[in-house]
């Protein structure tokens, strides 16, 4: 092992989102700092591994390759045998079941992650940043999120996670943004939600993710 | 044959994606269309196969799916015999191949996808639905698209596809978006970069895309 390396810093939540499906899978890796206040991630060395100078970047041997959810979608498949087995369905499952757990994975990327990103920025990283927030974009993602999760609410309660009975990478997808969502106390629409907090509930604690959370925490690596 | 179904109307933009991953595989479908102007994709039947009450849906035999780019990838699994075998990555090109098509397929899906949905829906369909255009956003989303372009442009100095020398998932997902840019008159951001020029002229001339824009054409049954 040894050869799987991250660029970025683990409390980006897309670099996160990486490190929880390696703890997942039980693959080693070496996490690499990318200081993104000193503007390293627009550097030219940098703009090699990842041509949109956003992180994290990722290395395994001789590929390279750049966002989160492709980078999760290559780790399930290399590391197959490795770990977690149902992240992406469970074995035999077959092109259908890899399929639900895709079109939640979906649903995240889509409609989940745009309102969500912005309330982590505005609730979580603007106050850090000494930026000022902006009421009326909290209010409108608020809104948007709140329509994401009534439509989880129903899903949950037919099902133990997202895609099935088995916890996969689309439950795990979304545990990054609701994370700083919760960490600033604006989880009132997730604990308002029965079913909703249920999984949440279960998915953020999880021994993977509270590895990742730590790493939040502790000083950056060199 | 005959068991896979699309729900949705050919002109939407997510609806063609998947139209085009099946036409590119050789698979037989039945399209239903589904009249948004009379709120049909919120009908409690619809809500059944996509509880977000957004098209498309699609079913094969047992299995209801929603998200194009997921239909999509079912679609090249599932298939992966019939008409384009290469959309997911060459045969024996394994794993760090699929994984260069799913990286500019979600480069598509977070970095395309959003500034030129915004421009689709102001240059395309606002005219069409009467409703009235904002100028500011045409030009903030302009703005974040010319910066998506320009690192597709140096990518493809480098490979003739986004992913690599063959033609993929990760191309046909950019089909339906760019072709509504095109036909509202912003061309020029896709004219004026030599090497996306020339990627846009090979993608949007596959007959499986010119039998989706026919399509797009015919008024539904």
């Amino acid at each position: 092992m040894g050869s799987v390396t991250v660029y970025g810093p683990p409390i980006s939540t897309a670099v996160s989102r990486v490190l929880a499906c390696l703890q997942e899978k039980d693959v080693d890796f070496k996490l690499v700092n990318v200081d993104m206040a000193k503007g390293q991630h627009k550097s030219p060395d940098y703009l090699k591994l990842q041509p949109f100078g956003q992180v994290p970047a990722f290395q395994d041997e001789h590929a390279t390759l750049f966002e989160s959810r492709a980078i999760c979608r290559y780790i399930c498949d290399k590391y197959a045998n490795r770990g977690n087995q149902s992240l992406l369905g469970r074995s035999g499952g077959g092109p259908a079941e890899r399929a639900q757990v895709e079109q939640w994975l979906e649903a995240e990327s889509q409609s989940f992650n745009p309102p969500s990103s912005v309330l982590v920025f505005q609730l979580a990283f603007a106050p850090r940043m000494g930026l000022p927030q902006d009421p009326a974009a909290i209010e409108l993602n608020q809104a948007k999120l709140a329509r994401v999760l009534d439509v989880y609410e129903r899903r949950l309660g037919e099902s133990r996670f997202l895609a099935g009975d088995e916890f996969s990478l689309a439950d795990l997808a979304h545990l990054p943004n609701a994370h700083h969502i919760f960490a600033a106390r604006k989880d009132d629409m997730f604990a308002s939600r029965k079913n909703v907090a249920r999984w949440w509930e279960e998915i953020s604690t999880r021994p993977s993710w509270k590895k990742v959370v730590d790493m939040y925490s502790a000083a950056p690596p060199a | 044959m005959g068991s896979v179904t699309v729900y949705g109307p050919p002109i939407s933009p997510a609806v063609s994606r998947v139209l085009a991953c099946l036409l590119e595989k050789d698979v037989v479908f039945n399209l239903v269309n589904i009249d948004m102007s009379k709120a049909q994709h919120k009908s409690p039947d619809f809500l059944k196969i996509q509880p977000f009450g957004q098209v498309p849906a699609f079913q094969d035999e047992h299995t209801t799916l929603f998200e194009s780019r997921a239909i999509c990838r079912y679609i090249c699994d599932k298939y992966a015999d019939r008409g384009n075998r290469s959309l997911l990555g060459r045969r024996g090109g394994g794993l760090v191949e699929r994984a260069h098509v799913e990286q500019w397929l979600e480069a598509e899906g977070q970095s395309f996808n959003p500034p030129s949905s915004t421009l689709v829906f102001q240059l395309a369909f606002a005219p069409q639905m009467g409703l009235p255009q904002d100028p500011a956003a045409i030009v903030l989303n302009e703005g974040k698209l010319a910066k998506v372009l320009d690192v597709y442009e140096r990518q493809l100095q480098e490979s003739r596809f986004l992913a690599g020398d063959e033609f993929s998932l990760a191309d046909l997902s950019h089909l339906p978006n760019s072709h509504y840019i095109r036909a509202g008159g912003k061309e020029e951001l896709f004219t004026s970069r030599k090497h996306v020029a020339r990627w846009w002229e090979e993608i949007s001339m596959r007959p499986s895309w010119q039998k989706v824009v026919e399509m797009q054409r015919t008024p539904p049954a």
